[in-house]
């Protein structure tokens, strides 16, 4: 209830701000929330000579607070593990059949590493030692990357077991997986922890239940499911058998959203500045909320751009820690380490 | 109407006869050995569709693994994977790479080991069968890599341009399998494009094909694997007519096993009493059916065991069966990159 206040509150208040200023200059913010202080930790991730990061797709810590950096690299995709200081540890699935495009890494509850490749079609579970555990989804035989449909044209029909461009993977307390799916289809699948399909939510769309490009998803400790609902501007709220509970708006368009660990939990969501570099882009876009998982907005900080302490282009979140957060960027091929302010409790 | 009911009457009493007679297929017990392959830290399997074990028991595995080559292009299409020969010991210890960069290693589909150990890979990317000697080295070739290459053609595609036929000689269109007789002829299943059988003698010498695609007996929609047994009858598991067909070593057809669902993997135990196993396997994008069964060599079904799945003791879409005994198998697996070592209790 406090949620559609708020909702009702953000949209009267930008209806009141278009219409008594009628000034461009008004643009799409909400109101301000509050600014949280923040550093960005300099030279943070140290590489060996001769290897590189590229795009920084995915970052998630496991609970040694080491962490793991998925990156679509030169000759295929990889995945990094550093300690706690960014020094690199190690190389996990070098040439992997299914490391073909990057798109997001997550550690589960047993620090099992996971990652989602939109290129393979494939969610790939790992061991802590960096065996494969279980796959799900299979890399086309004949093809790589598939084109996501233009606007309007029909979508080939989701099969149980087949991703299309998956995006994020999420899981609940009883191990069950959760699939954000992803660029050519347009919903969450549920599989139980042994990688049997159980249900899914959504067709491509706009209305509640529907999505555009669901581009991220995380899921709290009661079991809910959280889908940054990229194309519509708002994050969908389900509860663990995909039924529709709430829509958290006036954040802009969730790249990455995050849900922290611990009895309180936090959500953030990254309001990502788009790759084209644009005059404007860094202007409307590139701040990170820090959120109550009903919506209700705490503050917000950073901006897009590529110095030390700008976002270029947000792609993942880590926030095992509430004030510790670890930021994955496309465009400046990075990963930085940013302490916030405590605002939690 | 009284015959009418009369006759009613009698079929109904058939059947019940029947059903009171129909024998369920007993399942057969059976335990998966786990953590079965120890790697080294920096290689991996991929689809694991390929196994074999040789005569000391070491264990072949090709798989669709290495990393993807991009083309540029409008389309961001990735165009090719590479494949990987890797060999174990008995224990399932890492021994070596075979073939690493082999110009015929292109997309994976079989491995078979011969009777004097020789390792033959089906490539069905490459088009190729490779003979290596049980030092690693290549001894023998069959069909030709492509030029140009290109994505693995559509089915249909190029079986609607020569009828699925194949020419009279080693130009394969995605073959799947290969198999010998005692006097070492060698038979190539072929495959997803044509839909025939290949034989040729010890050397490579093309001898004769059979088959075209089609419903009919003697016609093959996929056929996807293949075994010959001691006395050169040559078993074709044509997956997409759900049966598997018995020739002689001619060619001749003798026989159609059906009622075993898809055959995707067959194989024949060694030894004076040959048993046959198929494998129903699921499809790569659902994870229904799953069971193999065992049979006498004519069809008889003697038990069946496993379904569809990812947990150890369930199979993920098994792609090639290798029968070390009656009771000793292994499988592997597309979908979750993995070689499973079965014992069966029946």
């Amino acid at each position: 209830m406090q949620r559609n206040c708020n909702a009702l509150f953000i949209g009267l208040s930008l209806f009141l701000a278009s219409s008594v200023f009628l000034s461009g200059s008004v643009a799409a913010q909400t109101p301000e929330a509050p600014r949280i202080a923040y550093e960005s930790v300099p030279n943070f991730i140290k590489m060996p000579d001769g290897l590189y990061m590229g795009e920084a797709m995915g970052v998630a810590t496991n609970s040694q607070g080491e962490f793991f950096v998925f990156t679509r690299s030169g000759e295929a995709t990889r995945l990094f593990q550093f300690d706690a200081n960014g020094n690199f540890m190690r190389e996990i699935g070098y040439g992997l059949y299914g490391m073909v495009f990057a798109h997001a890494v997550r550690v589960d509850a047993e620090d099992n590493i996971w990652i989602v490749d939109e290129g393979s079609d494939m969610v790939i579970k790992f061991n802590p030692a960096g065996r494969v555990m279980m796959t799900i989804g299979r890399r086309p035989e004949a093809q790589g990357l598939r084109e996501t449909p233009e606007r309007g044209a029909p979508r080939p029909e989701a099969r149980q077991y087949n991703l299309g461009r998956p995006t994020d993977i999420g899981w609940d307390p009883q191990g069950n997986i959760f699939i954000s799916d992803g660029y050519i289809n347009s919903r969450v699948v549920k599989y139980d922890k042994e990688g049997r399909y159980l249900g899914e939510v959504g067709t491509r769309g706009s209305e509640i239940g529907q999505m555009s490009t669901p581009h991220t998803m995380q899921v709290d400790a009661q079991g809910n499911v959280f889908v940054g609902d990229r194309g519509n501007r708002r994050i969908q709220v389900f509860d663990n058998d995909l039924n529709f509970k709430y829509v958290i708006e006036g954040i802009g368009a969730p790249w990455a959203v995050c849900i922290s660990s611990g009895p309180h939990q936090y959500l953030y969501s990254s309001n990502s500045n788009t790759t084209g570099n644009t005059a404007e882009s860094y202007d409307n876009a590139g701040e990170i909320y820090k959120m109550e998982l009903d919506g209700t907005i705490i503050g917000r900080f950073g901006t897009g751009g590529k110095r030390l302490g700008e976002f270029g282009s947000t792609h993942a979140i880590d926030c095992r820690n509430p004030d510790e957060l670890l930021i994955a960027e496309v465009t400046t091929f990075r990963v930085q380490k940013i302490l916030l302010e405590s605002t939690s409790n | 109407m009284k015959r009418v009911i009369t006759i009613i009457s009698v079929v109904t009493a058939l059947l019940v006869i029947n059903s009171l007679f129909a024998q369920p297929i007993p399942e057969i017990r059976f335990e998966s050995q786990p953590d079965l392959l120890s790697m080294p830290d920096d290689i991996y399997l991929g689809e694991a569709v390929g196994v074999a074990t040789n005569s000391h028991g070491h264990l072949y595995v090709y798989t669709r693994s290495g990393s993807s080559n991009v083309t540029l292009g409008s389309n961001r299409i990735f165009r090719r994977s590479s494949s990987r020969l890797f060999e174990f010991d008995a224990n399932g210890k890492y021994v070596r790479e075979i073939g690493q960069g082999l110009y015929a290693f292109i997309f994976a589909h079989t491995v078979r080991v011969d009777s004097q150990d020789n390792i033959w890979i089906v490539d069905e990317g490459s088009n190729m069968v490779v003979k290596f000697d049980p030092d690693g080295k290549v001894l023998l070739t069959l069909g030709r890599t492509p030029e140009a290459l290109r994505n693995p053609s559509p089915r249909g595609a190029d079986r609607r341009r020569n009828d699925g036929v194949g020419v009279q000689g080693d130009i394969f269109g995605r073959p799947t399998d290969v198999a010998w007789d005692a006097q070492g002829n060698i038979f190539v299943a072929d495959g997803y494009n044509n839909s025939r059988v290949a034989k040729f003698d010890k050397y490579g010498v093309f001898l004769t094909s059979w088959g075209s695609y089609g419903t009919e007996v003697g016609e093959f929609n996929t056929l996807h694997t293949i075994a010959v047994d001691a006395s050169g009858n040559v078993y074709v598991g044509d997956r997409g007519n759900r049966r598997i067909q018995v020739f002689d070593n001619d060619g001749n057809f003798k026989y159609l096993i059906t009622g075993i669902g898809a055959p995707w993997a067959i194989c024949i135990t060694p030894g004076p009493h040959q048993y046959l196993y198929s494998s129903n396997s699921s499809g790569t994008g659902d994870l229904n059916n799953g069971e193999i069964y065992k049979m006498e060599l004519d069809g008889t079904i003697l038990g069946k065991f496993g379904k569809a799945g990812r947990m150890l003791g369930e199979f993920a879409s098994a792609h090639e069966l290798d029968c070390v005994s009656e009771n000793t198998l292994y499988v592997g697996e597309i979908l979750s990159w993995r070689v499973q070592k079965l014992t069966l209790h029946p």
